[in-house]
């Protein structure tokens, strides 16, 4: 049964490349208002998912459903997405980047997008290029936090940032995301996130083997996802 | 106030029963306000809906209300807090005993050792 509160709808969600099934069948359904993890081991399909909901990639088989509608123009609005690597260009200076985003969305809160940078201490006059590995994931991370949208898709957003500043991004994207709004995040630090997440989705080789949330996971296994995951997926 | 988040026990049951100490000692006094949710959720850097969950739980055992249009509330029911800090405070020992019983010491050389230790701690209060 299909419920009006559901965000995401995702039936018999199939990828397959060339020989490869990346995603076999994958049944999914995110409630607004819910903080997601989508975790697996290297290679289980996360990013797949998560291009496959951002229409960037057409699934072999199956239907996406993203506040009703098929991936387009419609979802591209409400959606913000955090790509697993940097594709914005690196000699633009963070100040640019900000124009650039508010004149590609109208939810694009600038002045957030400021506070964030000065809380952070990047400055805006910097070239993208001459900042870290972990700063420019930071500054990714702000530009995206920083739309007010309805689904936010993090693929990786914390692997290459410091202890520190992980705390302070995680509680950044607690305090920034509205009651209304679902986030999506792929990563296998677990132990960092576990205690902001509502629920967690496995995937193993493609395959969804468990959605549930995080305290019937506490509750029913007497132990961390963390833990759970270590032993699920023991190599 | 400091939270603390264990792994291998629900994190709302955890928020749960730290609330509930900061409402016995006192730190949270009958009928004061209690900070709203999101504010609670950031402070110990967990999700809101779960925060909400812990405080939704201790609304249901009695120990929070709801005024509907000023926010939350710690239960005027003084009783009550006292009834539970002594529920506390029994469950803790009798978690202490089992584990001294553990050690190989019986209950009345428990005893003893405590009456030095609480001597002791007499001592350094009147120092004080």
């Amino acid at each position: 049964m299909e419920q009006r509160n559901d965000l995401v709808v995702c039936e018999g969600l199939t990828k397959v490349y060339g020989g490869l099934t990346a995603l076999d069948g994958l049944d999914l359904k995110l409630e607004r208002g819910r903080f997601v993890g989508l975790l697996g081991p290297n290679g289980s399909g996360k990013t797949t998912a998560i291009k496959l909901l951002n229409g960037l990639i057409q699934p072999t088989q199956g239907t996406v459903l993203i506040d009703g509608e098929k991936p387009g123009v419609h979802t591209h609005s409400v959606v913000s997405y955090l790509p697993d690597r940097p594709y914005l260009n690196d000699w633009m200076k963070v100040c640019d980047l900000l124009d650039f985003f508010s004149d590609f969305y109208k939810d694009f809160d600038k002045v957030k997008a400021n506070d964030m940078l000065k809380t952070l201490d990047i400055s805006p006059l910097a070239r993208l290029k001459t900042l870290s590995k972990g700063t420019k994931e930071k500054v990714q991370l702000i530009l995206v936090m920083s739309r007010k949208a309805q689904l936010y898709l993090l693929d990786e957003p914390i692997g290459g940032v410091d202890p520190a500043a992980r705390d302070y991004i995680l509680n950044t994207i607690l305090s920034n995301y509205s009651e209304d709004a679902t986030v999506l995040l792929s990563t296998h630090l677990i132990a960092d996130i576990e205690r902001v997440l509502d629920e967690v989705v496995f995937l193993k080789n493609g395959v969804l083997t468990l959605h549930e949330t995080v305290d019937a996971i506490r509750e029913e296994h007497g132990k961390s996802v963390d833990m759970l995951f270590r032993e699920v997926f023991a190599c | 106030m400091q939270w603390q988040l264990r792994g291998d026990r629900p994190i709302y049951q955890q928020l749960m029963e730290q609330i509930t100490e900061q409402i016995v000692s006192g730190q949270l006094g009958a009928g004061s306000k209690v900070s709203p949710v999101r504010e609670l959720a950031a402070e110990a850097g967990v999700n809101p809906n779960t925060m909400q969950r812990a405080l939704a739980d201790l609304e249901r055992e009695g120990l929070l209300y709801t005024n509907r249009t000023s926010g939350r509330f710690v239960t005027e029911d003084r009783e009550m807090i006292e009834k539970i800090r002594e529920q506390i405070a029994e469950d803790r020992i009798a978690e202490f005993m089992a584990g001294m019983s553990q050690l190989g010491f019986s209950a009345s050389e428990i005893i003893r050792l405590l009456q030095k230790q609480g001597g002791e701690a007499d001592d350094d209060g009147a120092k004080k």
